[in-house]
């Protein structure tokens, strides 16, 4: 037997559970508890799309560094489902450790000699315990927490104030949940060695940190940036967007004098009716938005076009999840780049917006209303599993008191009234923005048919070429404007430089600020920046033109982004070199350092031809 | 379809109306739809039906799909902001943009195909939620501007022009808004005038979701024998159940009528209508008595008209919503920002 694990701070536990057993807030006090003693945890929740029997992981990575990125492989597996037994012992990384449960015997067959196991008979000791069947399952998941506990030096108090939190006004049920704590420590104690080679010790890696998911981020950022209207249709992984946002309206948005709502949420038929309510309610004033993911940007497309073409200010968080079709719901991808950036029949470009966590889904969760009211168009806010459905600590979200909300171009009835020409397409600014009004503004003047098809300057139905014509080219020439104010990438370069870039963005962000490190560790310093946005900023361009090789790390099968790239940016395709993780799991900084080691490799390898005399 | 643009000039003498409004004020551009088509008639009544009631014509926004009958919105209120947006969805947008402002009157103008066929979806859901709106189905039971196919409002065994006969089962959108809670259904005929006036004018003072089905024969591809949405034919099959009368705002009715010849339906936001019954035992606020009539008439080859059922308690969608009086797109960031402290709170409870 290998020597087994060993290390303090710094090593993943797995559990495998069953679906609907209410495993996953014990789970979840576990993580906690471990971020309460400083240590930076990110726990990652690995379901299926199922409410009840199937299998479903819960991932918690422990990185005293600070790496939020999924690692990859297991040290500590927590194995509480049978039918997936096999695969988990399987997967424990050579020295790693199996806590189980050991009620019933387990044929050695089954086991591995390279691994610690820690059997304790938890069915036996809850059926003993507790009559109820329902209390029997739901304790047996607290009384592995205290066993855990134990066998890793996780400090029960921390445990105990979680708890006290969690049922806070339920004595009773704070009581039941330190039984079950306490009683599954002792007997880990007693019949366990404890503690093992994975511990934790108290640290001060937390900071002021929050932990929070994407979705209710993205919903808070909402609030913050003044949504008023949203229309949704439940689709997995962006259900908890609306649901966070009604959440947080009920907290902060009731109006004290009439016990009323300052927002109108929707559940609407579908995706279809959902964008549909969305550009009505902007095309009519009110700051709007829906969440959603890739089968409903699909649906959306129609609309979208009409946004674009119309200049309706809209809002879309797109949640992406593994595509195409109904692909995998609950896994992760960025396979939608492609599909938002270009929504839509004939000529159309949208605003994407990139966050890497949930404090940068909170902020551009407020702004895409600032952009998409001065751009007046689509702004699509490109989450995705991995960010939006798990907890993550990050940066606690700011807000600038003096903030004003930015409304864009409309002329209210003070300007129509002194005169002033309105042309609802008229350029007036030269930046590509026209003005518009709000419907009622003013009895005689500003009053416009709004319509997808062609008009002119004074939105006048027309088919005729060069006012068509003028008019997409005012078009790209807003969209232009749009480069100049969406958020800018980020530019990390290794301390001497590097002719070697890397491009990434999005969730990807963790585990290429750990793969950095490791390459650097291997020799192989690489310059990072992340891109924030679609339009490109001209620093990506000159990013890529200042160094040698560049790479384009994503998560999906076809380089959505470097495509892009090579459009947008006119890009020499021999230029972008692709790292692509697709199989739906979020990519590690193993995957990535791999990768792009073993192409600067093969590189290196002289080619055939010239090697020959 | 006239090439002359329209003459700005008014008659000095035109009549105004309360707001000193003249009819020529309500009028919009000029219709590009065939001559004699049926729904520029309408157009005309929604003319009417908004000058006699003296609304301002800025304070309605008026909203359609796609089709023959969602062009005519540029015809009529052209000091209103229109929106002409996609096949079978002018439901939903109507529905955004009544959330953002519930201090608008918000008309809906679709088609049979708009609304029965690519937008049944839509037609059923905004109604469902109660929608405050006046939804108006300009129905010629034929798709017009790609010349000629069956909708899906063709009756069973009508003919098309080029002499098909059509086999599907007909949708009845007076009678499916029936089923789906809408709360002022009429149906009526772009033929005759009168009672689409006042069934519109009635519509607009509804505080629902309000639905007029209203046949609009097409003189290019519809008006033919064998066709059950001609002018003839609906005009020998049309059946009014009854007349409104009048329609008041909170003023007292000062007009006498002949005890159980009428009947005065009071809204709960005080508006009253007053209907002559043409059908003695018609009980327009029965929905399930109105589901049956339909059916009946139908069966008989009969097309019923007037309004077939009104809700005198009907609320809307922002009172399902419980959404502040105050528009929601007059709310700025001291009404919408919960501020730094919040945030501040709100950060400290997530450590």
């Amino acid at each position: 037997m290998p020597q087994p694990l060993a290390s303090v701070n710094d090593f993943v536990v797995k559990f495998a559970n069953v679906n609907g057993s209410g495993s996953a807030s014990a789970n979840r006090l576990f993580a906690r508890a471990i971020q309460r003693m400083g240590i930076p945890a990110t726990p990652r929740n690995i379901f299926p799309s199922n409410i009840q029997g199937l299998p479903t992981w819960y991932e918690v990575r422990v990185s005293e560094a600070g790496h939020l990125g999924a690692r990859g492989g297991v040290d500590l597996m927590v194995a509480m489902n049978p039918q997936t037994w096999d695969q988990d012992v399987a997967a424990i990384d050579a020295g790693g450790y199996l806590f189980y449960d050991s009620t019933r015997p387990i044929p050695r067959a089954r086991l591995r000699e390279d691994i610690t196991l820690l059997g304790l008979p938890l069915t036996e000791i809850c059926n003993r315990e507790y009559a109820d069947p329902r209390e029997r399952q739901l304790f047996k998941n607290i009384l592995y927490v205290g066993a855990l506990a134990a066998l890793l030096d996780l400090e029960i108090p921390v445990v105990e104030a979680l708890l006290a939190e969690q049922f806070k006004g339920k004595e009773k049920l704070i009581a039941a949940n330190l039984h079950a704590l306490h009683l599954g420590r002792d007997q880990a104690r007693a019949h366990l060695p404890c503690p093992i080679g994975l511990r934790l010790r108290r640290s001060d890696g937390v900071g002021d940190r929050i932990f929070i998911d994407g979705n209710s981020a993205a919903a808070l950022g909402a609030v913050y940036g003044g949504a008023t209207v949203a229309a949704w249709y439940p689709i997995t992984p962006s259900t908890s967007v609306a649901e966070a946002f009604e959440r947080y309206c009920r907290r902060t948005r009731i109006d004290p004098a009439t016990g009323k709502n300052r927002f109108a949420i929707v559940q609407a038929e579908d995706e279809l009716a959902a964008i549909g309510m969305v550009i009505g309610a902007a095309w009519n004033g009110a700051r709007a938005f829906t969440a959603t993911s890739g089968p409903g940007i699909s649906l959306m497309q129609e609309f979208l076009g009409l946004a674009y073409f119309a200049e309706i200010p809209a809002v879309i968080f797109d949640v992406q999840r593994g595509g195409p079709s109904t692909g995998m719901p609950t896994r992760t991808q960025q396979a939608d780049v492609l599909l938002c950036a270009y929504a839509s029949h004939g000529d159309t470009k949208h605003v994407l917006l990139f966050p890497q966590d949930p404090a940068e889904s909170f902020a551009f969760g407020a702004t895409a209303f600032d952009l998409a009211e001065r751009l007046q168009t689509p702004v699509f806010v490109m989450l995705d599993l991995d960010i939006g459905m798990n907890e993550r600590l990050c940066t606690p979200f700011a807000w600038d008191p003096a903030r004003r909300y930015d409304r864009g171009k409309v002329m209210g009835f003070d300007e129509l009234e002194s005169g002033r020409d309105f042309g609802r397409y008229l350029d007036l600014d030269e930046d590509g923005i026209p003005w518009r009004t709000y419907p009622g503004a003013h009895p005689t003047r500003g009053a416009f048919f709004t319509r997808g098809s062609s008009k002119d300057r004074y939105a006048r139905y027309t088919e005729a070429g060069a006012a068509y014509a003028d008019n997409m080219q005012r078009l790209t020439l807003k969209f232009e404007t749009a480069r100049g104010l969406v958020p800018h990438p980020v530019r990390h370069d290794a301390p001497e430089g590097s002719r070697i870039g890397v491009l990434y963005y999005g969730s990807t962000s963790p585990a290429m600020d750990e793969a950095a490190e490791l390459l650097a560790a291997r020799g192989t310093a690489v310059d990072c920046l992340r891109i924030r946005a679609f339009p490109f900023h001209d620093d990506v361009a000159a990013f890529i033109r200042e160094h040698e090789t560049v790479f384009v790390v994503e998560q999906n099968r076809d380089a959505q982004l470097r495509s892009l790239l090579l459009i947008e940016a006119e890009i020499d395709p021999a230029r972008l070199k692709r790292v692509l993780h697709y199989d739906g799991t979020p990519i590690t900084a193993r995957f990535i350092a791999e990768a792009i080691a073993e192409n600067l490799a093969l590189s290196r390898i002289a080619p055939l031809r010239k090697a020959t005399p | 379809m006239t090439f002359l643009p329209k003459p700005k000039l008014h008659h000095p003498e035109l009549p105004t109306n309360a707001i000193g409004l003249t009819r020529r004020d309500y009028e919009g551009a000029i219709s590009t739809l065939c001559a004699g088509c049926g729904h520029d008639s309408i157009s005309a009544a929604i003319i009417r039906a908004c000058f006699e009631l003296a609304l301002p014509p800025h304070r309605i926004a008026k909203l359609s799909g796609i089709g023959c009958s969602s062009k005519t919105p540029t015809y009529f209120l052209g000091q209103a902001h229109g929106f002409n947006s996609v096949h079978g969805r002018m439901p939903s947008v109507l529905t955004g943009a009544n959330l953002a402002n519930r201090d608008l009157i918000y008309l809906g103008v679709s088609g049979d195909g708009d609304s029965a066929s690519i937008g049944l979806g839509q037609f059923a859901h905004a109604l469902r939620r109660g929608v405050n709106m006046v939804y108006v189905v300009e129905n010629n039971g034929v798709y017009g501007l790609t010349k000629g196919q069956f909708s899906a409002t063709s009756d069973r065994g009508s003919k098309s022009k080029k002499g098909a006969v059509n086999a599907d089962t007909a949708i009845d959108l007076a009678g499916l808004a029936l089923e789906l809670g809408a709360s002022f259904v009429a149906r009526s005929f772009s033929g005759d005038r009168e009672q689409l006036v006042s069934l519109l004018k009635a519509a607009l003072l509804h505080p629902g979701a309000a639905i007029i089905d209203c046949i609009s024969p097409c003189v290019a591809f519809n008006n033919h024998a064998g066709s059950t949405k001609s002018y003839d034919y609906v005009r020998h099959h049309n059946e009014a159940v009854n007349r409104i009368e009048i329609i008041t705002g909170r003023e007292p009715i000062a007009v006498d009528y002949a005890p159980g010849t009428t009947v005065a339906v009071t809204q709960h936001d005080g508006t009253v209508l007053r209907l002559r019954k043409l059908a003695a035992d018609y009980d327009i606020e029965d929905r399930a008595a109105a589901i049956g009539f339909l059916e009946g008439r139908r069966r008989e080859g009969e097309i019923a008209t007037g309004l077939l059922y009104v809700d005198p308690d009907a609320q809307d969608l922002h009172a399902h919503l419980g959404t502040i009086e105050t528009p929601l797109n007059a709310l700025d960031e001291t009404a919408l920002c919960p501020g730094a402290d919040a945030l501040a709170a709100i950060n400290a409870a997530l450590r």
